[in-house]
Formats: structure tokens, C-alpha cells, sequence
């Protein structure tokens, strides 16, 4: 049984222009010890899929999923009170900017403490004992006297580690995280994300890692879903995404970075032209087309669900590689 | 903290000395306290031999030396139309405006806060729109009017509570909501504004995420730090209400010190009317000061610059 289990799920925002379509019927799940990471650049919906999942999206934004199975149970329509205890407990956050994301008035103790108190034991003792233990457990030295201090007497790699630690105080199933090395120096980024992995080996979590970098991706991740203007364009295991990227859209990202062995020295790094689209209103097609160098017009009006391959392997082009290749020969 | 402490202890020191300094060579340009004393019939003779007598004549950087130097000892000098020593007189009536002033601030902050949070909670709702009439109202009326309403509806046509005095509890609810809702708007605007701006900070989504109560949430984690500035803010409203009560305690014929500076401002009475500016002042850098320290504690951030 998947820890996590998501089918068509969908985010609409009324705007002033109309309906904003910022994730639209994605579907994925995962596993026990299982790592999925979410790829895409800014604004293409993955972290109000994460928010979504959370229970945590802006008031205006409308949730729909014709399925949300948390450890087989749906929590779709959970209310808020029975939702809030899973938050935090069986399933818990890590967020993108670690300098405003803890409480500037209260310790990192109390911090660390109450989310314990509130899903464990109100037990004091057994929360700072705990506390302690994850304290260590992330890499932070004199974990005892590190309790009494507060967030801006700590650097932001520290408070990354502290926000990693608040993650696991309750033994969650399943952690997302959103960009959790995005706002932090480039050397402490490698750290965050070995520590990240190495506890989730360790306590045999789900994790969901949410970003943009296709390097941390290619490191850490068992099943990576590409996600482009609120849709997947394609999924499947790591390996296989890497190795043989069939969207153009992944191609296109994966030309942008430097793949040791792959990338001939001297070549230049791609990009990918142009803008993400506009999503209010009604939309059709693959919304990647006029970025897209291989779009045609059967791309404007074509079903861009994903078919899934042998291997589990699946993508969203309405023009797949062999159509493409014919075309360039012809 | 201590250095901290000690610096701000001397500029208070030195914003006394100004404000003091101010009042009474402003004073005693504006009136001339022989002519009060000696009465309407004197002859110019009686006056001459009371500016001598009570020194007068001397340059007025000496007399404010000398009255500087008893004041520093508690002694304000004798009252020139009740004859009575100034200390004693404030002493016996700084009760009655302090309670005044503490009952106001009370109030203003039990309206303005809940009222502010509220309204944060859901912008533009009806909730909001109610508290920002109150808002409105508040700013708009001016004290002695509404004051003047409250006493003919409250004291005359209802006969609800007493309109004058201070011999009971019941004497000061009329001037406690009269000077109170004058620092409501301030307050709960502030409330609003910061509630709204917390709330849609990042570590209230981090406190939502936790699946702590949504009241866990509001008060614990949002109220916190939203009220930081209220606090100093309130501490101001506090300095203001000492020295609004000038208006409330004459209205209300509360016998405070701010009915007495106006009973001695109308007789020239200067000994009362310096010695009461002094202590004003006083409260008000105290009270700033207390308003730091307090924010200090809210906000672990502020004692470490």
C-alpha cells in the first residue's frame, strides 16, 4: 500500500481575469522508503501541489482529487480538525525559506517542543528529550543549549536543520518538502540534502522533494514527475527519465545543466526559450507548444495526457519521438 | 541591557531638564506671578515689595536654578492661591488621574485588540466594516463632545450613573469610555494591520503545518507579534491620556491633576502649573522607557542591538 496515493488531483484560483488553472489532474503516488521528486521551474504549480496536499492552500483556492489516500484512507474531504492532526504528525513540511519560516518570538526549543506535545505527549520532559535527539540527529552540536535560543541567533543553514528536525519530531509516514535548500549557500545545500536522505534511509519515510535543481534530483531521487504549467509532461523512474528524457520540455531542462560524462567540455549549456503561459481561462493542448521547437498545429487542440510506457516510464507529448524523428528525416 | 538602561536613563534626564526649563521661563513670561499673588486692588507699591519679597526681580535663569534645585528634593514650593505646598496637593489628587488613566487604557486595549483581531481574520467582512466604524467614530468625535453626549443621555436622561466627582467607582465610567475611546481607532487599526501582516507570514503557514489549533495559532503564534508595536504605541496612548485627562477631569469634575493644572492655569497659579508639567513629563519618559523594556520581552530580537 502507498503512503501517498493522488489521483487527478486539481487546484482552481478565482482571479479577477477568470479561473486560474495552477495544477491541473496530476497524479502520482509513493511509496514506503520511496523518494519522488517534483521538477519544474517557478509557477508551474508544484508547490501549491505540495500545499494542496498539505491542506494548507490560500482560503480563494479550490482542492479537487478523485482520489487522496493517506496510508489508504482518503483525506480529501477530511475536515480541517481531523486534518490538523495529521499535519505535523504522520505527515509534515519542510519549507523553501528557513529565515522567516520559524517564529522570531519564541525559542527553538518551545518551537521543536510543541508540535510534539501537540501529536505525541504533552509529556515535557519526553518532548525536549526528543528535541534533543533530533538536535543531534541533524548535525547540531550542544543540542541542549541550542533549546533556549531563538531562530535569529542561528545561521540559515542551522535553521534549515532545526525546521528538518521540527519535521520529524512525531515520526511522520511521509515528509514533504518544498525547496528546502533553495534560500541556503551553495555548500550547505549538498549538506541539507545528504542529511535529508540519510534520515529518510534511516527512519524508511516517503519523502516528496519538491525543486527545481535536476542535480539534487539525479542524486537522490527513486521516481521523478516533471511538472510543466500545472500538468506532468512526464514521469517515471529516475534512471530512466535521465537516461532517455522523451518530453521536449525535460529534454530542454536537462540540456540546462552539466551532466558529468554526458556533457562535452567547451559545449555551450542549453535553454529553454521563452515563458510559461498564461493559465486563466480555458485551456487546450500542450500548454508547452510555443515554447516547444518540434510543435506542430495538431499540439493546440490534441489530448495531453500522459502514456505510460514498459517501464513505468511515461510522458505527455502529442508528438512522441518517433513521430519527431520521422519528421526530421523527412 | 544595564548600558542600554543607563543611556536611556540619561537622555531622560536631559528631556526633563529641557521641558522644565521650557515652562517655566515660558510661564513666567506669560503671567506675572506678583500681580497674582498681591490681587486685583494692590497698589504698585504691594507688588513691588512682593516681586522683592518672593524674588522676583532676579534674572530668571537664577530663579529656575533655584526652583530646579528644591524640585530635585520633592519640594515644588507652596501654592500662591491656596497657600497649601504643591506636593501635598498632587499627592492627594495623582491617585484619582492615575486611575483614570489606567482604567482607560484598559479599556481602549479590551475594545481594540479582540476588535482588531477580529477584523484581521476576515478583511473586508462584516465584522471589519463594524470595527472600522467604531474606528471612525472615534477619531472623528471630539472627547469633550462625546463626554457632553454621555453625561445628558447616561447621567441626565437615564440617570444611570453620576455626572460629577469622584467619591465612587461609578464616577469614573463616564470618563473612563470618554477618554479610553478616544485611543481605540489608533490601537485597533494597528491590531488589524499587524494581525493581517503575520498572518500571511511564513511561520504561521510553519504553525499551520504543524496542525497546531487554529487558536494555538492566533494567539500564541500571530497575537505575539503582532502586538509588539501596539504595546509602544499604548505606552504613548497612556502619556496622552495623563495629559488628556486635563479635559475628561474638568468635564466630569473629577478632582485629579489634570483638573487641578486647569483650576491653576486659570489663576496663574505657577508653582502647581510647573509642577505638574514636570511630573507629566516624567510619566511619559518612564513610560516610554517601560514600553521598551516590555517590547523587549515580546520580541527577543530588540535588547540584543
Amino acid at each position: 500500500m502507498s503512503i501517498l496515493e493522488v489521483e487527478n488531483l486539481t487546484v482552481d484560483i478565482p482571479v479577477a481575469a477568470g479561473m486560474l488553472h495552477p495544477v491541473r489532474s496530476i497524479s502520482f503516488s509513493v511509496e514506503k522508503g520511496e523518494t519522488l521528486c517534483i521538477v519544474g521551474e517557478s509557477g508551474c504549480g508544484k508547490s501549491l501541489t505540495s500545499l494542496a496536499l498539505m491542506g494548507l492552500l490560500p482560503k480563494a483556492a479550490i482542492r479537487r482529487a478523485d482520489k487522496l489516500l493517506f496510508r489508504g484512507e482518503e483525506i480529501g474531504d477530511l475536515p480541517e480538525r481531523k486534518m490538523a492532526h495529521l499535519r505535523g504528525g504522520a505527515m509534515s513540511m519542510i519549507f523553501q525559506e528557513p529565515m522567516t519560516s520559524l517564529n522570531p518570538a519564541y525559542t527553538i526549543g518551545d518551537q521543536l517542543m510543541e508540535v510534539f506535545r501537540r501529536h505525541v505527549t504533552r509529556d515535557k520532559a519526553a518532548a525536549r528529550d526528543r528535541a534533543i535527539y533530533l538536535l543531534e540527529k541533524v548535525g547540531i552540536s550542544s543540542a541542549a543549549s541550542r533549546l533556549g535560543q531563538y531562530p535569529h541567533q542561528l545561521s540559515g543553514g542551522l535553521r534549515q536543520r532545526v525546521m528538518i528536525a521540527m519535521a520529524l519530531m512525531c515520526e511522520p509516514e511521509l515528509i514533504i518538502a518544498d525547496e528546502p535548500t533553495t534560500a541556503l549557500d551553495v555548500t550547505i545545500q549538498a549538506q541539507i540534502l545528504h542529511l535529508l536522505a540519510e534520515l529518510q534511509n534511516e527512519f524508511d519515510m516517503g519523502l516528496i522533494l519538491i525543486t527545481h535543481d535536476l542535480g539534487v534530483v539525479a542524486r537522490i531521487a527513486d521516481k521523478v514527475q516533471v511538472m510543466y504549467a500545472g500538468r506532468t509532461v512526464e514521469e517515471g523512474p529516475a534512471r530512466a527519465v535521465f537516461d532517455s528524457p522523451q518530453h521536449p520540455y525535460t529534454q530542454g531542462l536537462l540540456r540546462c545543466i552539466p551532466i558529468p560524462g554526458k556533457t562535452k567540455r567547451g559545449e555551450r549549456l542549453g535553454a529553454v526559450p521563452g515563458i510559461v503561459p498564461n493559465l486563466v481561462g480555458d485551456l487546450s493542448g500542450c500548454m508547452f507548444r510555443n515554447r516547444c521547437p518540434h510543435a506542430a498545429p495538431v499540439c493546440a487542440t490534441a489530448d495531453d495526457s500522459l502514456v505510460t510506457g514498459p517501464d513505468g516510464h511515461a510522458n505527455a507529448c502529442i508528438r512522441p519521438e518517433p513521430e519527431r524523428v520521422a519528421e526530421a528525416v523527412a | 541591557m544595564l548600558a542600554y538602561a543607563i543611556k536611556r536613563s540619561f537622555a531622560a534626564f536631559l528631556i526633563l531638564i529641557v521641558v522644565s526649563g521650557l515652562t517655566f521661563s515660558l510661564s513666567h513670561l506669560s503671567a506675572d506671578p506678583a500681580l497674582t499673588i498681591a490681587g486685583e486692588q494692590a497698589s504698585d507699591e504691594d507688588i513691588q515689595a512682593i516681586r522683592e519679597l518672593y524674588g522676583f526681580d532676579r534674572p530668571i535663569y537664577i530663579q529656575y536654578l533655584e526652583w530646579a534645585g528644591r524640585a530635585m528634593t520633592g519640594d515644588f514650593g507652596e501654592s500662591y492661591h491656596y497657600g497649601e505646598r504643591v506636593s501635598t496637593m498632587i499627592a492627594g489628587r495623582i491617585g484619582t488621574t492615575m486611575s483614570l488613566g489606567v482604567l482607560a487604557i484598559l479599556f481602549a486595549l479590551i475594545i481594540s485588540i479582540p476588535l482588531g483581531v477580529v477584523a484581521a481574520m476576515r478583511p473586508n467582512s462584516l465584522v471589519d466594516r463594524f470595527a472600522l466604524l467604531v474606528a471612525v467614530f472615534g477619531q472623528a468625535l471630539p472627547t469633550f463632545w462625546f463626554a457632553l453626549m454621555m453625561i445628558i443621555v447616561l447621567g441626565v436622561w437615564w440617570r444611570w450613573l453620576p455626572i460629577s466627582g469622584n467619591d465612587s467607582w461609578a464616577h469614573f465610567v463616564m470618563p473612563t469610555i470618554a477618554l479610553g475611546y478616544y485611543a481605540t481607532p489608533a490601537l485597533m487599526r494597528l491590531t488589524r494591520a499587524g494581525m493581517i501582516e503575520v498572518l500571511g507570514s511564513d511561520y504561521i503557514r510553519t504553525a499551520r503545518a504543524k496542525g497546531l489549533s487554529p487558536t494555538v495559532v492566533l494567539f500564541k503564534h500571530a497575537l505575539r507579534n503582532a502586538i509588539i508595536p501596539v504595546v509602544a504605541l499604548a505606552a504613548v496612548w497612556f502619556g496622552f491620556m495623563l495629559g488628556g485627562s486635563i479635559v475628561i477631569e474638568t468635564i466630569f469634575n473629577l478632582k485629579g491633576i489634570g483638573w487641578l493644572s486647569y483650576d491653576a492655569l486659570l489663576r496663574s497659579d505657577l508653582p502647581v502649573v510647573q509642577a505638574i508639567v514636570l511630573i507629566f513629563a516624567s510619566l511619559y519618559v518612564v513610560l516610554t522607557l517601560a514600553a521598551d523594556l516590555v517590547n523587549a520581552w515580546l520580541d527577543p530580537r530588540i535588547s540584543v542591538r
